[in-house]
C-alpha cells in the first residue's frame, strides 16, 4: 500500500487554488443571480447574457477572480477584472456619506421618460466598440433622475445596469459549501431541501474525518456522498448501500474536484451483501426494497408543500438558472466512473472488513422514504459507539424512528434537532436581518449505536 | 484517542477499551463525563461504584455495571462529545456554530488553519478533525494558563500532532510572520476582532476565508467596516439549533373527559409491551420543541480575501 504517497496527493485537488484544464468550476454570474457548473476545457463555452463565451481564458486563473465580457475583434471574450481602488464589490460601495444622507425620494417621479438613451443608441455604441462599463456610464449620464436619487438608490441603479450591460462572472471553487448553496438557491427540490447549515451538521454529527468508513444512504443525487468524500481526502471510504438492482444516482459528485484517489473511495454495495449472511431479517429487507422501489413513484404523487411552489415561481422569473445537467453531461469521460456519475462496486475484502468491524458512522438522507424503515436495516451495520444521523424534511418520521430506536435499545444519545439560520445585512446605520429567510432547513435525528446484548451482571471472564 | 491520526490505524470503534484510553461515560444525554481508564481506577456516581478494570477488554459502546447493578455506557470520544464534557475555562462554541464554521471556512484535509483565541479548545478540536491527517491548526491565546490547559487537553484527546498552541497577543501583535500567505482559513473569537483583521488578511492565501465570531452586533459592525478594504463576499449569519422532545402516548378522547382535566397518558421512554386491549386507539408519537434553549450565541461573519490578479 502506498499510503504515504496517497496522503501527499490526496487533498491536492480539492485544495488547489488555481484552475487547471479539466477542472470543475462554479461560475457565479452577477452576484449569484445565475450559477452554473462547468468543466474547463479549451473548447467549453458558456452563454452569458446574449453572448457565447469560451471558457479558455479561465484556465490557469486563481479561484476567486472575476471576469467581464468584452467584445474583441474575434467576438466576445471573458477578460479578468483587476480590482482597483474603485472597489470590486457589486454591492459594497456604500460609504459613510450615506449615513448623513440629506436627499430623499420625494421629488422622484418614476416614468419611462427619465432615460434619454434609447435601445438603438446603445446598439450603436456597441457597434462602435463601447465596453459594458462605457454603456453603464452613458446610461447614468443620460438619466434625468439619477442626480436626484439617494446615494443608496444611485448605487442600486448602477448595479442594475451593470448586471445587464456588463455582466460579471466570478470563478468559485466547487466545494460542498458552494455546491449545496447553489442547489438550494435554484433547485432545492433536487437536494431534498437540504440547507447548507444542515449539511454541515450531518458531517459533524457523523464524525466524518480522514480514515473513516462512512455508510451514506444518499437519495439526494450524491450531494451528501460528495460532501463526505471531500472530508475524507482520499483516506477511508464512502459506501452507498442500495436495495433493488441499481445503485442510486450520484451525479452531483462530478461537480466536486475530487482527486482520482478520493473517487476510488466512493463505492456502492447492495444492502444484502453488507448484512450478515445468515441474517433472519430478510422480510424486513424485502419491505425496504419495496419502499425503495416505490420512491420514484411516490416522488410524483407527493403533494408539493408550498416551498416547492415558491421555488418553481422563482425559477420561472429568473431568466437563467443552473444548467448543471446540460453542462455536466458534456463533461469529458475521464475513465473514472465516479466522474462519470456512478460509483464502483465495493471490493469483496472491503465488504468483509465492514461486516467484521462495522462502519464508523452512518448518514441517511432520503426525503421520500420512511426513516425507521432504513434505520432499522442500517444502524445494525455500525460498530458499537458509532454515531449516526438521519436527515428528513418532516419531523414525524424522525419522531417515530427515534421512539423505535429507543424502545428497541438500539441507540442512545438520541436527539432530534432543527437548525435555524438567519443572515444579516451589515451596513453603517442600516444593519438588520435579511428580509427573506429559509424557514426550514429540515430536521436531524442523531444518536450513538450501542451494543444491545449486554446483560447484568457482566461477562465474568473479562 | 479522538481521531485516527496515524494512517495505519483505521477509525474503527470496534476496538476494545484498553488501559489509558479516554472514554466518555454516558449516564444520560445531559450527564456525561470524560474518564481516562486506569487498571486501579474507580468511578463513583449515583449508580454506585464502577471499577475501571471491569471495562478493560470490552468494546466501546458497551454497558458497564456497578457493584449495585446500576449501569452507564462507555463511549468512544468524538469532537461532539468532547465539546459536551470539556472543562469550561471560557465561553465555548457549540455544535451548530462549529459545524457551520468548518463548512463555510472551506476546510478540507490538508488545510492550514489559524485560530485565536484558543479559549477552551472546543472549536479547535473540530478544526483538527477537519484538517487531519496532514493539515495543521495553529491556535493562539494570550492567556498563558489557558494555553497550557489547552495543550494538556489536546494531549489527552490525542490531537497534539495536529494542533500547535501559541501564547501571543493577536490583537496587539497579529499572527506570526512565518504564516504570511500560508493560511487556508483564519478564525477569530476575540473581543476586538477588527484589530486582528489586517494581520489575518496578510496570513491568508488568495480567496482564503476568514471567520469572526462575536456576541454583539457592535463588534460585527466594526469588523465589517475593517473587512471592506481587502475582503469580498462579506456575510454575517446567526445559527441556532432547536431540539425536540418525543413522547409516545394517548391523548384523552372527548368521551373520557367527563369532569376531569385530561392529562396525557404518557409512556415516555418506557416501551409499552402491553398487548391488553384496554385502549383501542393507537399510540401516537408526538414531538415538541424543548422549552428553554440558547437563544443567542453570537454572530458569524465570513469574508473572502480579494483576488488581486
Ligand atoms: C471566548 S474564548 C474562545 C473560545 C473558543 N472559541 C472555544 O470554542 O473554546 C476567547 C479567548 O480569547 C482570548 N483572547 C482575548 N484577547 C486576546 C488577544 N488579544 N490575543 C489572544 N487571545 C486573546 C481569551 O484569553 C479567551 O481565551
Amino acid at each position: 500500500m502506498s499510503t504515504k504517497n496517497s496522503e501527499e496527493n490526496s487533498s491536492g485537488n480539492q485544495n488547489r487554488r488555481i484552475t487547471w484544464e479539466g477542472c470543475s468550476v462554479l461560475l457565479d454570474i452577477n452576484d449569484g443571480d445565475r450559477v452554473l457548473f462547468a468543466r474547463l476545457t479549451a473548447g467549453s463555452k458558456v452563454k452569458i447574457g446574449d453572448k457565447n463565451c469560451s471558457l479558455q481564458p479561465l484556465i490557469g486563473r486563481p479561484f476567486g477572480s472575476s471576469f467581464q465580457v468584452e467584445v474583441g475583434a474575434d467576438g466576445p471574450v471573458l477578460s479578468q477584472i483587476i480590482p482597483n481602488a474603485e472597489g470590486n464589490n457589486l454591492g459594497e460601495k456604500m460609504d459613510d456619506q450615506t449615513m448623513e444622507e440629506c436627499r430623499d425620494n420625494r421629488a422622484l417621479v418614476d416614468n419611462n421618460t427619465a432615460q434619454s438613451l434609447t435601445g438603438e443608441d446603445i446598439d450603436d455604441m456597441r457597434r462602435k466598440g463601447a465596453t459594458g462599463d462605457d454603456i453603464v456610464q452613458a446610461l447614468i449620464a443620460n438619466s434625468a433622475t439619477f442626480e436626484k436619487k439617494t446615494a443608496f438608490s444611485q448605487e442600486k441603479y448602477r448595479i442594475k445596469k451593470q448586471k445587464k450591460y456588463a455582466p460579471r462572472v466570478l470563478l468559485r471553487r466547487p466545494l460542498a459549501r458552494s455546491i449545496c448553496e447553489a442547489y438550494f438557491k435554484k433547485h432545492a427540490e433536487k437536494i431534498g431541501y437540504l440547507r447548507v447549515d444542515t449539511l454541515s451538521l450531518l458531517l459533524s454529527m457523523a464524525n466524518v474525518t480522514a480514515h473513516s468508513d462512512v455508510l451514506v444512504f444518499d437519495m439526494l443525487e450524491g450531494l451528501v456522498t460528495g460532501a463526505v468524500a471531500e472530508r475524507l481526502g482520499g483516506m477511508g471510504y464512502v459506501c452507498n448501500p442500495y436495495c433493488g438492482t441499481t445503485p442510486y444516482p450520484v451525479s452531483i459528485v462530478r461537480m466536486f474536484n475530487l482527486s482520482d484517489e478520493t473517487c476510488k473511495r466512493i463505492v456502492h454495495a447492495r444492502l444484502t451483501e453488507l448484512q450478515p449472511s445468515n441474517s433472519g431479517n430478510s422480510t424486513s429487507t424485502d419491505q425496504l426494497v419495496d419502499a425503495c422501489n416505490i420512491t420514484e413513484q411516490k416522488n410524483e404523487n407527493t403533494v408539493s408543500p408550498s416551498p416547492a411552489v415558491d421555488l418553481v415561481n422563482m425559477e420561472e422569473s429568473s431568466s437563467g438558472n443552473m444548467e448543471t445537467d446540460t453542462n455536466v453531461a458534456a463533461f469529458p469521460k475521464s475513465g473514472n466512473s465516479v466522474k462519470a456519475g456512478k460509483s464502483e462496486d465495493a471490493h469483496r475484502e472491503v465488504i468483509e472488513s465492514w461486516k467484521e468491524n462495522g462502519f464508523s458512522s452512518l448518514i441517511i438522507a432520503a426525503p421520500n422514504m420512511d426513516a425507521w424503515d432504513i434505520a432499522k436495516e442500517l444502524v445494525p451495520l455500525l460498530s458499537y459507539s458509532a454515531p449516526f444521523v438521519i436527515y428528513h424534511q418532516y419531523l414525524e418520521p424522525l419522531a417515530t424512528c427515534m421512539h423505535n430506536l429507543q424502545s428497541k435499545k438500539m441507540a442512545i444519545n438520541l436527539q432530534i434537532s432543527e437548525p435555524w439560520l438567519r443572515e444579516y445585512q451589515v451596513l453603517p446605520s442600516r444593519t438588520h436581518p435579511h428580509m427573506q429567510m429559509s424557514s426550514s432547513g429540515g430536521y436531524l435525528l442523531s444518536g450513538t449505536r450501542i451494543s444491545s446484548n449486554d446483560q447484568a451482571p457482566i461477562n465474568t471472564n473479562l | 484517542m479522538l481521531l485516527p491520526v496515524d494512517s495505519t490505524e483505521k477509525l474503527s470503534f470496534n476496538r476494545c477499551i484498553m488501559d489509558g484510553d479516554l472514554v466518555i461515560v454516558y449516564e444520560r444525554h445531559d450527564v456525561m463525563k470524560p474518564i481516562n481508564v486506569s487498571e486501579k481506577g474507580v468511578l463513583q456516581n449515583r449508580f454506585g461504584v464502577f471499577k475501571h478494570s471491569d471495562w478493560i477488554g470490552k468494546p466501546f459502546g458497551s454497558k458497564a455495571f456497578s457493584s449495585k447493578g446500576g449501569f452507564v455506557y462507555l463511549l468512544a470520544p468524538t469532537p461532539e462529545l468532547w465539546t459536551l464534557v470539556l472543562s469550561h475555562r471560557t465561553q465555548i462554541l457549540y455544535i451548530a456554530d462549529i459545524s457551520f464554521v468548518i463548512m463555510y471556512l472551506e476546510i478540507v484535509p490538508g488545510c492550514v488553519v489559524l485560530e485565536s483565541g484558543t479559549g477552551s479548545g472546543s472549536l479547535t478540536t473540530s478544526l483538527a478533525r477537519a484538517v487531519a491527517p496532514n493539515g495543521h491548526v495553529y491556535t493562539f491565546d494570550f492567556h498563558e494558563q489557558r494555553a497550557v490547559s489547552a495543550r494538556e487537553d489536546f494531549e489527552r484527546t490525542g490531537l497534539s500532532s495536529l494542533v500547535t498552541v501559541g501564547v501571543r497577543d493577536i490583537q496587539g501583535e497579529g499572527f506570526p510572520d512565518e504564516f504570511i500567505g500560508r493560511a487556508d482559513s483564519v478564525f477569530l473569537d476575540l473581543p476586538q476582532p477588527w484589530l486582528a483583521i489586517p494581520s489575518a488578511a496578510k496570513m491568508l492565501q488568495q480567496d482564503g476565508v476568514l471567520c469572526s465570531f462575536s456576541p454583539c452586533i457592535e463588534q460585527v459592525q466594526r469588523s465589517c467596516e475593517t473587512l471592506k478594504s481587502s475582503f469580498t463576499d462579506i456575510r454575517t449569519f446567526e445559527i441556532l439549533l432547536h431540539t425536540y422532545e418525543v413522547r409516545e402516548g394517548n391523548l384523552a378522547s372527548l368521551q373520557d373527559s367527563d369532569g376531569v382535566l385530561a392529562s396525557l397518558k404518557s409512556s415516555k421512554k418506557r416501551p409499552r409491551s402491553t398487548n391488553g386491549q384496554e385502549d383501542s386507539r393507537p399510540q401516537s408519537v408526538m414531538a415538541r420543541r424543548i422549552g428553554e434553549v440558547r437563544g443567542h450565541t453570537g454572530y458569524l461573519t465570513f469574508a473572502r480575501l480579494s483576488c488581486i490578479g
